[in-house]
């Protein structure tokens, strides 16, 4: 479904992915975590070539992309399979939260706009926000931007929805929303790779937790083995730090 | 001190405005055709397309750098005597061409200004879901960078009303020309002078007027 082979991301001399081998079956929930500056949002984006990598291959479906020879077409193919949540939310400033949604349906799929708008509706819907359809990103709280979001990249019907902290920007009050609208997709069985310091949504909500560290994996299962048994001292460390109440 | 002849300045004020509809004619053809080009600098610019790229900021750099009547000379002219076809361009044509270029250098700036101060990370989110160069610049940043760009663009809407007048050194007569070609028969130069002033000064308060009602207009989205 998806695969990373040996994906590398240098910044002049400063390795920033030093080989990154991963599968993704359909409908698995992959989270990543690790300590800041590791390369986990970097990881993200290069998988939609927001970053260009240095080394590697992509695979999306049946789209394969190596990133040493990789054309303007390539590119677009694969941004279009995959679809991408920002930590700071980046809705679109000059459209209200239907048009956010609805863009790529008008502007990429070529839907005719009542279309698009109709199915922006079962989104919004879906995401609870019926009633903000014609609220513009300023008028909306962070809570509510991020689902929007969301509801932006669930109308991709991409094959992946990349998460790159989506929950790091916002106010305490509204944390609970978001990880509660990820729940529901994956409840749906949406492919979902997310890079996360929330570490109840990946015990709860992952299928498998990947620790990250200087730029390679350190260690990967799923969250019970993970959380309660990590193997490689590093991993401990970290999980000491982010769960003190817990005896790692 | 001479008192004022106020019937002769009552008087003057419909001669006058007969020269009104070209100069903002002038101004009009050149402010359309100097966004144009503005834009057209400013996209360059901002994608750093090669060697056009060069050619932008020479552009930009001479057309700031001289004032904008050495540029009307040159055309009106200058280019006449170096291209004999161009021999028959007129005042009129010479004037549009120099606002066009001059302001085009400006506003190409303030331009690419407005377009960098588009947040990047809505860039992004564009490519991010598919979107091409081309469909991100017309429909996510221009428009954004457009409410920026509207004060500063209006500034130079209206300085280039007012750099009309400059047009009557090319021998044509627009509302300063005409000005100048009143008090010259009558010797009454202030009170001719005077008046031309005071139109310049309400077609920009009529603009301005404009100017807060389209601000109004573009802010809409972005109020709470």
């Amino acid at each position: 479904m998806i695969q990373l082979k040996g994906l590398r991301k240098e910044y002049g001399k400063q390795t920033v992915l030093d080989g990154i081998d991963l599968d993704i079956a359909k409908g698995e929930i992959v989270v990543v975590i690790g300590p800041s500056g590791t390369g986990k949002s970097t990881l993200l984006r290069c998988i939609n070539f927001l970053e260009t990598p240095t080394a590697g291959e992509i695979t999306v479906g049946d789209l394969t992309v190596d990133a040493c020879s990789t054309s303007r077409k390539d590119i677009l193919a694969l941004r279009r399979r995959t679809a991408f949540v920002f930590q700071n939310y980046a809705l679109f400033a000059n459209k209200n939260a239907l048009d956010n949604i609805a863009e790529r349906l008008i502007v990429v799929d070529r839907w005719p706009k009542e279309k698009a708008r109709q199915k922006a509706r079962e989104i919004l819907q879906r995401i609870g926000l019926a009633d903000k359809a014609e609220a513009y990103p300023a008028s909306l709280s962070g809570g509510q931007q991020q689902r929007v979001g969301i509801g932006r990249a669930m109308a991709t019907g991409a094959e992946v929805i990349l998460f790159d902290e989506p929950t790091s920007s916002l106010d305490p009050e509204w944390v609970e929303e978001v990880p509660g609208l990820m729940k529901q997709l994956a409840r749906e069985h949406q492919t979902m790779l997310v890079v996360t310091h929330e570490m109840s949504f990946a015990r709860d909500v992952a299928d498998r937790v990947i620790f990250v560290d200087g730029g390679r994996i350190v260690e990967q299962g799923p969250p019970s083995e993970l959380f309660s048994n990590p193997r490689d001292p590093r991993t401990r460390d970290f999980l000491r730090k982010v769960l003190p109440d817990q005896t790692a | 001190m001479n008192v004022l002849d106020l019937d002769y300045m009552l008087g003057l004020i419909p001669v006058l405005l007969k020269y009104l509809p070209l100069t903002l004619e002038m101004a009009a053809a050149g402010m359309v055709l100097a966004l144009v080009l503005a834009c057209l600098l400013a996209v360059i610019r901002v994608l750093k397309v090669p060697v056009l790229d060069r050619f932008a900021m020479l552009f930009i750099s001479f057309f700031r750098g001289t004032p904008l009547l050495v540029q009307l000379f040159l055309f009106y002219y200058g280019l006449p005597q170096l291209m004999s076809s161009l021999t028959a361009i007129n005042g009129i044509t010479a004037t549009i061409m120099g606002l066009t270029m001059h302001f085009s250098a400006y506003m190409a700036e303030s331009i690419r200004a407005a377009i960098v101060g588009v947040d990047r990370s809505q860039t992004e989110a564009a490519l991010s879901i598919g979107m091409t160069n081309a469909q991100l610049m017309r429909r996510i940043v221009l428009p954004q960078a457009t409410r920026i760009a509207v004060p500063t663009l209006m500034n130079y809407f209206l300085d280039m009303i007012k750099a009309t007048s400059l047009a009557f050194t090319l021998g044509v007569t627009e509302l300063m020309g005409s000005a100048q070609k009143e008090a010259a028969g009558s010797f009454l130069y202030f009170e001719a002078f005077i008046i031309v002033a005071i139109i310049y000064r309400g077609i920009v308060e009529l603009l301005s007027w404009l100017q807060r009602y389209l601000e109004h207009r573009l802010n809409r989205a972005y109020s709470r």
